[in-house]
């Protein structure tokens, strides 16, 4: 998987060097958006195909929303001391 | 947002699709390849370094502005990380993989399916839409008692795009530097982290 991480430094390299064509940088926000459509589309056809996740839909989703409430407050709460020792006027 | 609203309705039509099997004779298990993920991270590269934005806020502002992506990491992981023993059917590091998205939905289930599956990869789209959402509506209430940085913190990397126009609004123009920054460095942390994380 370390590949992965070598074509997002590949890309950011590249993107570096392309900053000021902003036509390219544009192409490739469009383009990432319709990888992404078409991914999630994808996604979508594998749930809906997929009795465990079918079936599992409603506890996948309280899962997911437990995940995100402590995502949230741990990062709240974080960003609450550096607010009150570092920002706050 | 209307972004956020076309890749819904793509994932949407998608499940009716699977549900009728539309394609699934035709298409039967998709996977998409672990070239197609190659493809779409060197994109995501080039989108980050061709942003003029960060070198700008890095040159014109405080370095104490790193600490508010680091503890959106470091409060995210570190609540997360017991409450996931309260959590049945789903790992300690599956949870924090799936949190390590901060709301990057599309490019963290993208990589969660391809690393684990798709049950997980459903649980970080999930999640992650969530996180935005909340970020959306909490905003103001976040900033009346958690202080200025509690919705850039919360919105993680979309700060820099989707929740930026309501962090703004209720924080104030000094604080959309911050925000894009925020969200700018996570966005380029999220396939670090969660590959490390399942590897």
């Amino acid at each position: 998987m370390l590949l992965v991480i070598l074509f997002l430094f590949l890309g950011i390299l590249i993107g570096s060097l392309l900053k000021s064509k902003e036509t390219v940088i544009n192409m490739t926000d469009k383009l990432i958006e319709w990888f992404i459509y078409i991914f999630l589309f994808f996604l979508g056809i594998s749930v809906g195909t997929n009795e465990e996740i079918a079936m599992n839909f409603l506890k996948l989703g309280i899962q997911a929303l437990i995940l995100t409430a402590g995502a949230i407050i741990g990062s709240v709460i974080a960003s609450y001391f550096v607010y009150k020792k570092f920002f706050k006027a | 947002m209307k972004k956020s609203i076309i890749m819904l309705i793509f994932f949407l039509i998608g499940i009716i699709f699977g549900m009728k099997s539309l394609l699934g004779k035709f298409i039967g298990k998709v996977d998409i390849s672990l070239y197609a993920l190659y493809v779409l991270l060197f994109l995501v590269g080039i989108g980050i370094g061709g942003d003029n934005r960060i070198w700008k806020i890095v040159k014109n502002v405080n370095i104490k502005i790193f600490l508010v992506p680091l503890s959106v990491i470091i409060g995210t992981l570190l609540f997360v990380g017991p409450l996931s023993f309260f959590i049945p059917g789903i790992s300690l590091r599956d949870s924090l993989a799936i949190v390590s998205g901060f709301g990057y939905y599309s490019l963290s289930s993208v990589l969660i399916t391809q690393l684990r599956n798709e049950t997980l990869g459903v649980i970080a789209l999930l999640s992650n839409i969530t996180r935005e959402i909340v970020t959306l509506l909490l905003t103001p209430l976040m900033v009346k008692y958690f202080g200025k940085l509690a919705p850039i913190a919360s919105g993680g990397a979309t700060s820099m795009d989707t929740t930026l126009p309501i962090i703004t609004k209720f924080t104030g123009k000094e604080y959309a530097m911050i925000s894009v920054f925020n969200g700018i460095i996570l966005t380029l942390i999220v396939p670090f982290l969660i590959t490390l994380i399942l590897r």
